[in-house]
């Protein structure tokens, strides 16, 4: 059946191009619909409970999506006339920034003091090309101890300043509306810094994080994509060391990348950084199938066969452990659909759809396209290599030895694994080629936190914001908050209150503290929001009916662990002091992200589990014995344990990405198993070798294909290190070190472990058995 | 169609001028839409206003208006009164509106026991938390805008005139308003607010009309929604009644402390 489809297909070499240019062309075309995604809430399920409580309390207040634009003076000086006007003018001007709801800077912050018993509200600096040096002297001095603008919009030290643009983006289509906001500041920002040479402009905030997505995606598709496929012609000319192959071989990896990409676009998809790795490893994982088929088609030319007949050998000794491969490694592919993170899902089914296109081309293309192109003779290239005899006669000769050392390390690297931390960083996902990451870095620097947490602190009732136990307790809470080390900066309601009640009492420092009677709090309340001009009101620190208020939170770049612990010592702070109605947790970008790779690894762990069963389901059925079946559990298993290890050591802090490396390699990593164990039972049940001599033939028989194909799939792997976003270098750079380590398992550990599990016994009972354990198996295999 | 409408105009107005050009047209039409307001003298009500978030929770507070017509060149008068939430009970909000000038405010509030001058820029912010600025709210003097006519439409199948007006105080937090006014009663059934980068802010509606003393017509229900955050709020009023005789000294500084 299948001779007699790869007989036809090399007898129509002609028809079979033009069908396949035209299913590439029209899956292909689908790729159009693709948009890059500029959203970081991408990243979360919907489902997500910390996306849910960030959503919910951006509704109850209003959102908290921004840009942050620093000033940085080179002189340092941020209180001279020429700077402040600067600022006005861009306070100003920001204002009509798109989907623009606020903007607070140092110059239109709002002034209350008190005059002639009345309630003052004005702009910090107004008309500061005209101000005396006294004036701007006052003005300063208000600043730097301004418990809201001090280490949040004016640095302590009063050398750097801040302008907060509150964007309010509709959502509806953020891969247009982002840009378009990034844009108009860029634009802004680049004019003044063109009148203004002397002084730094940087922008963070989560609208900028968002930008920087498709901002990495596109240097993504610029920088990996040409370096694959250059990587690829490398790694294709010196393994078929031939022109010809290699052309048949790229045309199909560029089709499977095509028509992958291009299937998946169909229905108009929006795709994250993440996404785009898909092509590398579908352009990866389709050398190997072509590999293993060209290497036989060219052994059987060697051996003088005629093309046609070669390639129609080549195919009926491939067929099986080629698609068994792919079959293993599209599942595990697919596995990465239990991830608690949606572009993780999009990745596993287009690589899943790209591996089964690549099987498909390198079966029915492949032989085709083939006949059309010249034939060469081969040396004995493709004879067996010498080297590994030698590896095969070591690992025979020094198994004992080999058991014992490689079972040590393993259990050693397996033991570090814990000494991995969690850690996710929206900032430290971009390296430096991303200016949001200076940019961030800088800020963090100069000017304030930039990253924040929020609490929502209920006051169990309308009104009740302006009860003085509510409000000393939310301004002790402040106080406790500013104690952490790691907190830059807080904002708290209460330090509007008793700011008007000292202003309320004719400017007296004695009554900088909570009002201690509701109802006069309440109605300073009134009067202050009646005092407010367009844009500035408080709806953004309290909510409708005032029943909570918003504590706003600055952090020093820190990691996921620390976040998490300082929000449960702020929970715990909550517990102890604070009624149960305001208990809270906290909620922000970087509380979700926090707690996205531990999320992401509880869910994953499920389907892994279920890959684990069936793919080792499919290799005994492959194989045909149980036992050998559950010992390829170790080779499959001890490789990603080794990696993670090995990461303790070398990196330890385990991101977003890296939980889902064990679904991206477990495929992979088994095909090596597989491809050993196949012809290891081959040599031992065809040939009635004994362990040792099955050992030998299979190194000499699959050794140097897995050795090269391991060096593919590294080579491969490893053009994603060069990714700026981390997510994707460092999924890359732990996809390799697994697949090498795999290698280095299958070569010096499996066979060991064979030779002490599976001893020859007297006769050959066992390996009877081992048939008859698996009737239906071994008809199944065989209709395969 | 639009000569129909500008001779009906012409006759209407009395005007002699011949071709008149949109913002005369529209001058025109805010003209008559203050005249039919005039004469009321004074009026009560009571207000009670429902703040309705994103998600549809409500809150709401009582208050009651009254009102004082300004005689010649001075605009009118108003006192507002809040009766909820409790802890803001008889605070006190007096309104002098000026047509060439920024409005004066003053603000009673009765656990400091005392009256305090409100900032004249404050009047573009969100009023007591609501959608409404102050400035929606406060009495619409013709002065305080500058006009154009755009076009006629039916809204409700009532034939309205499309005006855009353009507020002239530069602490105004919108930089233009379109308004519908229905031809029969000059009503403004609508009105869109855009913000000062000229988007789309709120669109106000005004609902359940009716006539008081054959002349004055006023809505029960007035929605503001705010198309940006998705928060809205509705002022329902209650219990109209005009010429009731409230005196000039009842709406002074002094006076406000005694409101209730």
């Amino acid at each position: 059946m299948l001779e007699r489809l790869t007989w036809m297909l090399v007898r129509h070499p002609w028809s079979v191009l033009l069908v396949t240019l035209l299913f590439v062309g029209v899956s292909g075309y689908g790729a159009k619909n693709i948009t890059l995604n500029a959203d970081y809430r991408a990243y979360f399920s919907h489902d997500n409970p910390h996306l849910t409580a960030f959503e919910d309390l951006q509704d109850q207040y209003n959102k908290v999506d921004n840009i942050l634009i620093a000033i940085v003076p080179e002189d340092g000086q941020v209180f001279t006339p020429r700077v402040l006007s600067m600022v006005e003018a861009m306070t100003e001007e920001a204002w009509q920034v798109p989907y623009s709801r606020r903007v607070d800077s140092l110059t239109n912050f709002q002034f209350t003091r008190s005059e002639e018993d009345d309630l003052l509200v004005s702009n910090l600096f107004e008309d500061a090309q005209l101000l005396s040096v006294d004036d701007i002297e006052s003005g300063k001095n208000v600043a730097l101890v301004d418990p809201v603008l001090a280490g949040n919009l004016v640095a302590f030290n009063g050398k750097a300043t801040g302008l907060n643009l509150t964007i309010n983006l509709p959502g509806i289509d953020p891969a247009k509306e982002v840009p378009e906001v990034v844009g108009y500041v860029r634009d802004m920002v680049a004019k003044y810094e063109e009148t203004h040479p002397d002084i730094g402009f940087y922008l963070t905030g989560v609208v900028m994080t968002n930008s920087a997505f498709p901002e990495a995606s596109e240097q993504d598709v610029q920088k990996l994509y040409p370096v694959m496929i250059l990587v690829i012609l490398v790694l294709l000319f010196f393994s078929l060391k031939g022109l010809w192959g290699t052309l048949a071989t790229f045309s199909i990896v560029i089709f499977s990348g095509v028509c992958a990409m291009g299937l998946f676009g169909w229905p108009g998809v929006s795709v994250t950084p993440t996404t785009l790795a898909a092509p590398v490893m579908i352009m990866t994982l389709a050398i190997a199938d072509c590999i293993h088929i060209l290497m036989s088609y060219y052994q059987g030319i060697a051996r003088g066969l005629h093309k046609k007949n070669a390639m129609v050998e080549s195919i009926r000794v491939n067929f099986q452990p080629v698609m068994l491969t792919s079959l293993t490694t599209a599942i595990g592919f697919l596995t990465l659909n239990f991830s608690d993170s949606p572009p993780f899902h999009d990745l596993g089914n287009i690589v899943c759809i790209g591996v089964l296109a690549a099987f498909g081309f390198a079966m029915l293309y492949l032989p085709a396209i083939m006949m059309l192109l010249p034939s060469k003779k081969i040396s004995d290239e493709f004879a067996q290599s010498s080297k590994m005899q030698f590896i095969s006669d070591f690992v025979i000769k020094q198994r004992t030895k080999l058991l014992v050392g490689m079972s040590t390390i393993i259990i050693i690297l397996l033991a570090l694994i814990p000494q991995n931390k969690l850690d996710d960083n929206t900032i430290e996902y971009f390296d430096w080629s991303i200016k949001f990451r200076s940019d961030s870095e800088k800020i963090s620097e100069t000017l304030t936190g930039i990253m924040s947490i929020n609490y929502s602190l209920s006051g169990g009732g309308e009104m009740n914001v302006a009860d003085p136990k509510y409000l000393a307790t939310i301004d002790a809470f402040a106080e406790f908050l500013r104690s952490q080390p790691e907190v830059r900066h807080v904002n708290s309601f209460s330090d509007v209150m008793k700011r008007l009640n000292k202003n309320m009492n004719g400017d007296d420092e004695s009554f900088y503290r909570i009002p201690d009677n509701r109802e006069l709090a309440a109605q300073y309340i009134l009067l202050y929001e009646l005092s407010l001009p367009y844009g500035l009101d408080i709806t953004n620190q309290v909510n409708g009916d005032k029943s909570a208020t918003r504590m706003m939170v600055q952090l020093d770049k820190i990691s996921s662990a620390e976040v998490i612990a300082l929000d449960g010592r702020a929970v715990q702070w909550l517990k102890d002091n604070a009624p149960v109605h305001m208990l809270t947790e906290g909620a922000s970008t970087n509380v979700m992200f926090s707690h996205i790779t531990e999320r992401n690894i509880k869910s994953m762990i499920g389907g892994l589990v279920g890959a684990l069963f069936l793919i080792s389901f499919i290799i005994m059925i492959a194989i045909k014995s149980v036992r050998l079946g559950l010992i390829s559990l170790v080779p499959n298993l001890v490789p990603t344990g080794m990696g993670f290890g090995l990461w303790a050591i070398f990196d330890g802090q385990v991101g977003l990405s890296l939980s889902v490396v064990m679904g991206v390699t477990l495929g992979i990593v088994v095909d090596d198993t597989i491809h050993f164990l196949s012809k290891y039972v081959r040599a031992k049940r065809e040939m009635n070798l004994s362990s040792e001599a099955a050992v030998e033939y299979a190194f000499n028989n699959v050794g140097v294909a897995l050795s090269s194909t391991t060096l593919v799939l590294c080579a491969g792997f490893l053009v994603l290190t060069l990714s700026p976003f981390a997510l994707n270098a460092e999924m890359g750079l732990m996809s390799a070190l697994t697949i090498a380590l795999a290698l280095l398992v299958d070569f010096f550990f499996l066979p060991p472990l064979l030779l002490w599990l599976d001893k020859d016994k007297v006769g050959s009972e066992p390996r009877s058995q081992d048939n008859k354990e698996l009737p239906e198996a071994n008809k199944l295999s065989a209709t395969l | 169609m639009n000569k129909i409408i500008t001779a009906a105009l012409l006759i209407f107005l009395g005007s002699s001028a011949f071709a008149l050009t949109p913002q005369e047209q529209g001058l025109a039409i805010a003209i008559e839409g203050d005249k039919r307001g005039e004469g009321y003298e004074d009026s009560k009500v009571n207000l009670k206003m429902v703040l309705i978030d994103k998600k549809g929770r409500e809150s709401a507070r009582d208050m009651r208006v009254k009102g004082l017509e300004g005689v010649g060149e001075e605009g009118d008068k108003s006192l507002m009164i809040f009766d909820t939430p409790r802890d803001q009970k008889g605070v006190a909000m007096l309104t002098f509106t000026h047509k060439a000038k920024s409005d004066d405010q003053w603000l009673f509030l009765p656990a400091l026991k005392r009256v305090k001058k409100i900032s004249s820029r404050n009047k573009s912010g969100p009023f007591v938390g609501s959608e409404f600025a102050f400035e929606d709210i406060s009495s619409q003097e013709v002065e305080k805008y500058t006009y154009k006519y755009l076009r006629d439409e039916t809204l409700d199948g009532m034939d309205c005139f499309v005006l855009e007006r353009i507020p002239t105080d530069k602490y105004s937090g919108y930089t233009k308003q379109i308004s519908w006014i229905d031809k029969a009663e000059y009503r403004a059934l609508k009105v869109e607010y855009y913000d000062r980068k000229k988007t789309l802010l709120k669109t106000l509606l005004n609902k359940d009309f009716k006539q008081y003393l054959d002349k004055y017509w006023r809505p029960a229900l007035s929605e503001m929604v705010n198309h940006q955050t998705g928060k809205s709020t509705r002022l329902i009023y209650e219990d109209y009644s005009f010429q009731v005789g409230l005196k000039g000294k009842e709406f002074t500084k002094n006076s406000l402390k005694r409101a209730k």
